[in-house]
């Protein structure tokens, strides 16, 4: 559309102050992060220093509660991954009699505030002796990950075609051996992309843990950021800017490995034809 | 001829059984840790469940006592009251306005351009959501970078916004948070808008602002409602910003439900009590979930 000059200026410097206002509080972050005499507001480093890394880097319970939130998000995204796979096969190849209600359901159940249920889990947990228990905590996220997960597996397995799998059956290939060779592997962008997102939506996740896990040397490091503020009074922001950087860092970087595997896109239709 | 609904009705049969085994471990997972939960919601709030005390001891039905109190609980009015505003003001008027914004602003202009922006906006929403409570504590802090610049240019003393201004601050922040979001949706949307049709109603003169609310914001009146109601339960369950931010206060004043009721359960102990509040928190999340699905009329 042709825009008159004046309002194309107008335009880009409206959407400079944003990207500015926009960028300034994480700015910070990165800028203090590497001040040897980090403050709370942005400026200029009169020194530039790598202490705030090594002082994060060389605590030993830093390091726990990293490997931990590893541990957590990791196991969490595997479980998802596969047993949604599993779960969006039928919903896909087959025509069960419930597969409408099912898929409603689990439509319904991806947009629940599901932060509402966190006191009657705690309660659940007290009951069965979960609290404190890694594995439960796990589960848990991947029960609530779940229903998304399902939902966007199964689109993913609609686009890759029947022929394929069919004609493996006809070569005496099992269902199992069929989702195995021929599906999995077609649907690498898509399962890639359930995960990441799943990590993702993990390891920023702090209530669920803050609740449900209270040994401190449980606690991974989406809560134990927790520990830069309130207690001593005094913030060492440096360190806190070093340790947001480098909690912040994995999800950044996989936000940018999804953009690649989705623009790669699905053309899978492709290999039926020719 | 007779044999084929014999047959049909046994291959349903066979799907429902070969579904079952598929879907058994998703249906386990399901029933353990997201409906037992939702189940335990509704009978937990009908009794004292308390962590502490004598309470703690012998679980007792209490019937509609906690609703009954929820009744002539001033601060869960306040607490419902702030959680309007809240997402009135941060998630529907807020990120769906200045995501619509950057967007509409945004077509046509040079790639290089648009990536850059695009990349600040969506940094905000990919950063972890404890960081970026902590950012804008920081951020809004006595000498934090928006002090230093307001005393630069006009020389007034600090603000000491998340003691003055508690609401406003975390509604900022959560704007910020989120819009990407909607910036994402909307740009989408607006690709799809032929630039043909804008053209030929610049040739007919008609004005900018005609244009846009006659032809750009009818074509987007869908993704404008799905991106309502979606921002809409993001915004609902919002609980560590606003933690991290200023933990419901100064006084109850960005005390919205998820926090209050964090409040009941796990400071003041009275679990039943938090989890009626809890109760309430997924009615209101249910009802737009559903409004949500009949929006989206999604094929299935």
């Amino acid at each position: 559309m042709r825009i008159g000059r004046t309002e194309k200026i107008i335009h880009h410097v409206i959407l400079v102050c944003l990207g500015v206002i926009f960028i300034l509080p994480l700015l910070w972050m990165l800028v203090a992060s590497i001040d040897s005499s980090a403050i709370q507001a942005l400026k200029i480093p009169e020194k530039f220093t790598f202490n705030n890394y090594l002082g994060i880097l060389s605590d030993p319970s830093i390091i726990r509660s990293f490997l931990i939130g590893i541990f957590l998000s990791g196991g969490q995204s595997i479980i998802v991954v596969l047993v949604s796979i599993l779960a969006a096969y039928p919903l896909s190849r087959y025509k069960p009699s419930y597969k409408k209600s099912f898929l409603y359901t689990i439509l319904f159940l991806t947009s629940l505030p599901m932060t509402a249920v966190i006191v009657p889990v705690f309660q659940m947990f007290l009951i069965f002796n979960f609290v404190d228990k890694l594995w439960a905590v796990m589960l848990f996220t991947a029960g609530t990950s779940l229903p998304y997960a399902i939902w966007m597996m199964k689109n993913f397995m609609d686009s890759v075609p029947l022929e394929l799998e069919e004609s493996a059956w006809v070569d005496g290939a099992s269902v199992w051996v069929g989702i195995r060779k021929i599906v999995a592997p077609l649907m690498l962008p898509g399962t890639f992309t359930v995960l990441i997102f799943t990590y993702t939506g993990s390891w920023g996740n702090f209530f669920v843990p803050y609740i449900l896990i209270q040994s401190p040397e449980k606690m991974p490091a989406s809560v134990t950021i927790f520990q830069f503020f309130g207690n001593y009074g005094l913030v060492n922001y440096g360190e806190l800017a070093a340790f947001s950087v480098l909690y912040s860092a994995p999800v950044v970087i996989l936000y940018y490995l999804s953009q690649r595997y989705m623009s790669k896109g699905f053309s899978l239709g492709g290999a039926t034809k020719g | 001829m007779e044999g084929t609904p014999n047959i049909s009705g046994k291959k349903k049969m066979s799907d429902n059984i070969k579904s079952s085994i598929f879907l058994s471990p998703a249906l386990i997972l399901l029933l353990i840790f997201f409906l037992t939960p939702m189940l335990l919601t509704i009978v937990f709030s009908f009794t004292n469940l308390a962590l502490t005390g004598s309470q703690a001891q012998n679980l007792k039905f209490v019937g509609f006592e906690n609703f009954i109190q929820m009744f002539n609980d001033a601060e869960l009015y306040n607490s419902i009251g702030k959680t309007l505003i809240f997402v009135l003001f941060s998630a529907i008027i807020g990120q769906c306005f200045l995501g619509f914004l950057i967007a509409f602003l945004m077509k046509g202009k040079n790639a290089t351009f648009r990536r850059a922006i695009g990349i600040a906006v969506i940094a905000a929403w990919v950063t972890p959501e404890i960081v970026v409570g902590f950012s804008w504590v920081a951020f809004l802090g006595d000498n934090g970078t928006m002090n230093s610049i307001i005393t630069a240019l006009s020389g007034i003393e600090p603000i000491a916004f998340l003691f003055e201004y508690p609401m406003v601050s975390v509604v900022v922040a959560n704007i910020w948070r989120g819009t990407a979001f909607s910036m994402m949706a909307f740009q989408a949307a607006l690709d799809d808008i032929p630039l043909e049709v804008e053209e030929a109603a610049v040739m007919d003169g008609a004005s900018r602002w005609r244009i846009v609310r006659n032809i750009t914001i009818p074509i987007v009146k869908g993704t404008i409602t799905t991106n309502l109601m979606l921002v809409t339960l993001q915004t609902l369950g919002v609980f560590t910003l606003i933690y991290a931010m200023t933990g419901g206060g100064p006084g109850n004043a960005t005390m919205t439900l998820p926090v209050y009721m964090y409040k009941q359960a796990f400071v003041s102990y009275q679990l039943g009590y938090g989890t009626a509040i809890s109760l309430v928190i997924l009615i209101i999340g249910a009802l737009f979930s559903l409004l949500y699905m009949r929006f989206l009329k999604v094929k299935i």
